[in-house]
């Protein structure tokens, strides 16, 4: 083989499979424990302990699960559209894996830095819906059925409100690159100056993931789990690692557009010798433990004051801060 | 170069046969999602060309939106799959003259733009010196701004339209005063009555 086609085409190949491969093992292992996490937090805020007893702390626990979901016997309903069926929990743990490929971590750590990271990232969570809706629609129930259709409207509508938010920030920002997001936030972070965009943005994301209090798709005591009622063992477990990755990435998303990545809070001598990627993480694990009491302090919400809350309060206040937002970039002359 | 090529044929292939299995495939679920794959295939064709804004748009508007709202709809069609057969050959004559006028237009038109075109000068996807996202930005929004403004109110118009085609109008129409219903407090939604045993309200 010559050295040229080597040089070109195996070697890139290869880092950036190996590259790839080492964050999806960091984020499949770093999940076990944000599942853990919201157990334990779920559980304090209730006066439990939670899981205890596998490993110290109950820290493996989640591992105990996987494997006890891996070895149990997969069941297809005899009704249920088989190909779909199965093709629903991949479509799902894919697509939300498959987002972390630009996430910058810290300064040129992504996979790929493309110019579009943003749009990337926001194409792809849109496309979460469809694991929902071909689970759904596969399972041939009416449970699976009706949560497909709850998950379908819920998401589309909630989808309008988190693409105007990261208008507000790319209109501060002047660039679809994810570094230069977060490199723009030296000064200050955008949770400051954009905060009532935060606060859509957070609870948009809360709807968009299907997480309390917006967990209307699975409602258990509507819909007894919702699009998941026919699901068992491995389909199972691949269902809850996407929708929990899906939840860690709208963590990191805000990590990036509101609380300044993996950049230290103010730019003195302590805080900056912690290395930016625990700045992220330390951030994201904020974001996920207020995703985790939102579970534990909030009601579920009626399925009319959802889709009043993403039509009629979100939808105007977000397009009226970009109104603002891009008034007040003109008027000052700031606008880059 | 031949990594680009073997790019660009797997992606137009598997295009060409997702689209003609929109139309081949029994079932419309799975015409819709073949009409997905279609488009992701095509996404990837744009970004073949340099053009990756245009590619995520592709993938956001058709794919996360309409399709979804496609799919919406199909699911909960209740289809007759005998039924549905029995229609085709009468309105294959239909049919089959439209695609023949389409074909013909398709093919006046390769036709022109392989004489009209000097394949060396095919216009880039991405102009000097800056993303092609600023570039579309730049001929939408400054040089035709009107024409977008005026694509935006006839869009307007017609989302409103079909609000007003389908809204149904109800002589009793039950609809909530969320600001009224926060501001009811306790004094004036219960009242305490102190009965005397047998005696009824």
């Amino acid at each position: 083989m010559d050295s040229a086609f080597f040089d070109s085409y195996i070697w890139p190949a290869l880092v950036v499979t190996l590259h790839s491969l080492a964050i999806i093992l960091a984020l499949l292992v770093s999940l076990a424990f944000f599942m853990l996490a919201d157990r334990k937090i779920w559980a304090a805020a209730q006066l439990r302990k939670g899981p205890t007893v596998v490993g110290p702390f109950g820290l493996l626990q989640s591992f105990a699960d996987i494997a006890k979901y891996l070895f149990k016997e997969i069941i297809i309903p005899t009704t249920a559209n088989k190909p779909v069926f199965l093709l629903a929990p991949f479509v799902t743990m894919f697509l939300a894996l498959s987002a972390w490929a630009v996430i910058p971590v810290n300064e040129g750590w992504a996979v790929a830095d493309i110019n579009v990271g943003i749009l990337y990232i926001f194409a792809i969570s849109s496309l979460g819906v469809y694991g929902v809706i071909m689970g759904g629609w596969a399972s041939n129930s009416k449970y699976p059925f009706l949560g497909a259709l709850r998950s379908a409207a819920q998401m589309v509508s909630y989808e309008v409100s988190i693409g105007l938010v990261i208008i507000t920030v790319l209109l501060c920002v002047g660039s679809l690159n994810l570094t230069d997001i977060v490199l723009a936030q030296k000064t200050v972070w955008f949770a400051v100056p954009l905060f009532p965009m935060f606060v859509v943005f957070f609870i948009s994301a809360l709807a968009e993931t299907n997480r309390p209090p917006f967990d209307l798709p699975e409602a258990e005591s509507e819909l007894v789990s919702g699009f998941m009622t026919e699901y068992s063992s491995t389909p199972y477990v691949v269902f809850m690692i996407g929708e929990l990755a899906n939840i860690v990435l709208m963590c990191a998303m805000m990590t990036i557009l509101f609380l300044g990545g993996w950049l230290a809070p103010v730019d003195i001598a302590p805080f900056n010798w912690v290395p930016g990627p625990v700045w992220f993480i330390i951030k994201m694990g904020f974001m996920f433990f207020l995703f985790a009491m939102m579970k534990v302090i909030v009601p579920r919400y009626r399925y009319d004051q959802l889709m009043r809350l993403g039509w009629k309060v979100f939808l105007p206040i977000s397009l009226l801060y970009v109104v603002l937002v891009a008034g007040f970039l003109q008027y000052f002359d700031m606008a880059s | 170069m031949t990594l680009t090529s073997l790019a660009f044929y797997l992606f137009a292939s598997v295009s060409v046969a997702s689209a003609f299995m929109v139309i081949a495939a029994r079932n419309p679920v799975y015409s819709v999602l073949f009409l997905i794959l279609t488009f992701f295939n095509s996404a990837g064709l744009f970004v073949l060309l340099g053009a990756e804004f245009l590619a995520l748009i592709l993938v956001v508007v058709y794919v996360g939106a309409v399709a979804v709202l496609f799919l919406f709809i199909v699911m909960m069609l209740d289809i007759d799959f005998a039924e549905l057969n029995e229609g085709f050959l009468q309105y294959m004559p239909i049919g089959a003259t439209v695609g023949l006028i389409l074909l013909l237009e398709l093919l006046l038109v390769f036709g022109a733009s392989s004489t009209l075109v000097d394949k060396g000068q095919l216009p880039s996807a991405t102009p000097e010196g800056m993303t092609n996202a600023e570039a579309l930005g730049r001929v939408l929004y400054t040089d035709y701004i009107f024409l977008f403004q005026t694509a935006g109110a006839i869009l307007l118009v017609a989302m409103i339209g079909a609000i007003v085609l389908t809204l149904v109008k109800s002589n009793n129409p039950k609809r909530q005063d969320i600001a009224k219903q926060n501001a009811r407090t306790r004094e004036d939604a219960v009242e305490l009555v102190d009965i005397k045993p047998g005696e009824g309200i």
